[in-house]
């Protein structure tokens, strides 16, 4: 006869916990690198973080291929229905704030301090949500002009926007800067913080549960030094970002920029928890104006001008 | 020496070799496996360029689209001088003459279709006259269909005279075969059609039309280079082959050339031998190209659309 298995008799110590495979986040799903690659953060004490994907160009390349596909059905999208999916995305954040407190304590930060990015991270994703139908409004105009048209000018989203996000901001940094581009209707390719990339996986998460269509956001783990000529030099990335004050950096992103004319942003000085850490302006950087001359009657039969 | 339609009229088609589809997928799944990286790489997508019949078989096609196509075969991308050209520009025998005109002194070569393309559903006599036309207009090659219905009925004698009749009328034209393998319904019939239309005397088998799904594929492919293998031996004519349909991206056309050069072998690793049938396949091999010069990813922007 055989033995009954019981689970009863193994206390939670003796249990071994199931670990999270940390993978990037391509297309709406969760690829590993297709290098093969890892490498292993530390904490502040020097103990082992997770293995994490050492993303490659390749990696990158692929990601450009899908944001780009994803690119029209996103910036087509009723700018309700994006303020919709963002504030789902505040939503999914909020059930799971305790993985994220205890992501960012594993990384370093205090309780409290945690705690209060988790919270502000949200109402960044709230904020944003509430400002993706109203930014239009703010930064559209109508133009006075000396011939017979109505002549208005009108934000539209520049296209595919690469992130190197925030180093020392795991999460609120990260959030704050995918944020603004998607609420313009931009899809982006993030790399997350060097040193603490498990909340950006986790925050990956979030967004897949959040009716964000596949391709609109996509999450690389890896070294920004590696990756980041690849993430300013590619033809096909219509606006880059950048975060930290590496003067040498700067001067790549200038550099390689050049070769098609693409936007390049040093958000460099900005503290995220701050309330200069949130405002429109951001979803203006990746906007391009429209203007259109339509044809009217002659400016004197109707009596006045524009 | 007996001719090959003499042998082929004594042979019982319905014994052609059964094949093996489990072995059959494994091979082909093998040869995505070889890496081939710098100097190779680049020479193989300049073959694959040279290998290209630019196709354009649709019922909007016009006068200004087919010179369009034929100004893009000759210009491919412009920045780089030196690109090869495509092999041929494929056509409705309609489209003949203003491609003649279009490509006058290029050395490209005239392919149109025939024989009630797509479908191949009209009789025999009208078959045989509309090939007629399209070498009389100019056509160099002649893609027929074969009569899938006929074959499905196991009239295996009908569709090989059909074939050796298209043959006798393409005069100096060279013919494809073109077997629908979408329509054929196993690898055992697309390894039969290639047996019958090779011994009824084409000098190309082709996979599909593209406008049935699925069209070209890896494993059906690899059943019909075995078969012109095969056919090689038994007569020592050379036959060509010609996947269409489904071939968009680069990486797959690498993979493809490997297949041919580890089945057939060199002599057959020419466009006089073997040939693409795609519209959007050279687009992509010319961004790996420039890619391959540059070390940037490129845009589609940059290049011509068709």
């Amino acid at each position: 006869m055989s033995k009954t298995i019981s689970v009863k008799n193994k206390s939670n110590s003796q249990r071994l916990e199931v670990l999270k495979t940390y993978k990037i986040y391509i297309g709406g799903q969760f690829p590993r690198t297709e290098s093969g690659r890892f490498y292993t953060p530390l904490d502040a004490t020097g103990k082992k973080l997770a293995n994490v994907c050492l993303s490659s160009r390749k990696d990158f390349r692929d990601a450009v291929v899908v944001a780009r596909n994803a690119c029209s059905s996103w910036g087509n999208r009723a700018a309700f229905n994006r303020s919709q999916i963002l504030y789902r995305m505040a939503e999914m954040l909020e059930g799971r704030k305790l993985q994220f407190i205890d992501e960012l304590m594993q990384q370093g930060s205090s309780k409290i301090k945690a705690k209060e990015e988790v919270a502000l991270s949200i109402d960044r994703l709230i904020y944003y949500s509430g400002w993706c139908d109203k930014y239009q409004q703010l930064f559209s105009s109508v133009n006075p002009v000396a011939s017979s048209h109505f002549n208005f000018s009108v934000p539209e989203p520049t296209g595919v926007v690469s992130i190197i996000a925030p180093q020392s901001s795991s999460l609120l940094g990260l959030v704050s800067v995918i944020a603004p581009v998607i609420a313009g209707g931009n899809t982006c390719i993030v790399l997350s913080s060097e040193t603490k990339p498990l909340c950006a996986i986790t925050f990956a998460e979030v967004i897949n549960s959040s009716d964000v269509p596949a391709g609109v956001v996509n999450i690389l783990t890896g070294k920004v030094a590696e990756l980041a000529p690849w993430f300013v030099a590619h033809m096909d990335v219509n606006a880059t970002i950048y975060c930290e004050a590496d003067k040498a950096m700067q001067k790549m992103f200038k550099e390689k920029s050049a070769m098609n004319v693409k936007r390049i942003f040093f958000y460099d000085k900005i503290d995220w928890t701050k309330e200069k850490g949130q405002s429109p302006y951001f979803i203006f950087d990746t906007q391009e104006i429209k203007t259109t001359w339509h044809p009217i009657e002659p400016i004197g039969a109707s009596g006045g001008g524009y | 020496m007996i001719s090959s339609i003499e042998m082929g009229t004594n042979i019982d088609f319905s014994h052609s070799p059964r094949i093996d589809q489990v072995g059959l997928e494994e091979r082909a799944a093998r040869f995505t496996k070889r890496s081939i990286k710098k100097e190779t790489k680049l020479n193989g997508l300049l073959l694959t360029l040279n290998m290209i019949d630019l196709t354009t078989l649709e019922g909007k096609d016009s006068e200004g689209k087919v010179k369009q196509l034929c100004y893009k075969a000759q210009h491919l991308h412009d920045a780089y001088p030196g690109l090869p050209n495509v092999a041929a520009i494929c056509v409705y025998p309609s489209m003949i003459k203003i491609v003649q005109k279009a490509l006058k002194g290029s050395g490209i070569n005239i392919a149109s279709v025939a024989t009630g393309f797509p479908s191949g559903q009209v009789p025999k006599s009208l078959k045989i006259s509309e090939t007629k036309f399209a070498v009389a207009e100019g056509a160099t090659e002649v893609d027929m269909v074969i009569s899938r219905g006929k074959f499905l009925e196991g009239e295996y004698n009908y569709v090989f005279d059909e074939i050796a009749a298209i043959k006798n009328a393409c005069g100096s034209a060279r013919l494809k075969v073109i077997l629908e393998t979408g329509e054929l319904g196993n690898m055992d019939k697309v390894r039969r059609a290639s047996d019958i239309a090779m011994y009824a005397g084409a000098d190309f088998i082709k996979t599909s039309t593209g406008k049935i799904q699925p069209a070209a594929t890896m494993p059906v492919t690899l059943v019909m280079l075995e078969a012109i293998r095969d056919y090689y031996y038994k007569t020592g004519r050379m036959v060509g082959m010609k996947p269409a349909g489904g071939i968009s991206k680069s990486k797959l056309a690498l993979y493809y050339l490997v297949m041919l050069k580890e089945t057939l072998g060199d002599a057959w690793m020419n466009n006089h031998w073997f040939r693409f049938g795609a519209s959007s396949l050279a687009n992509d091999v010319l961004l790996q190209i420039v890619k391959e010069k540059t070390g940037t990813y490129q845009s589609g922007n940059y290049f011509s659309l068709d």
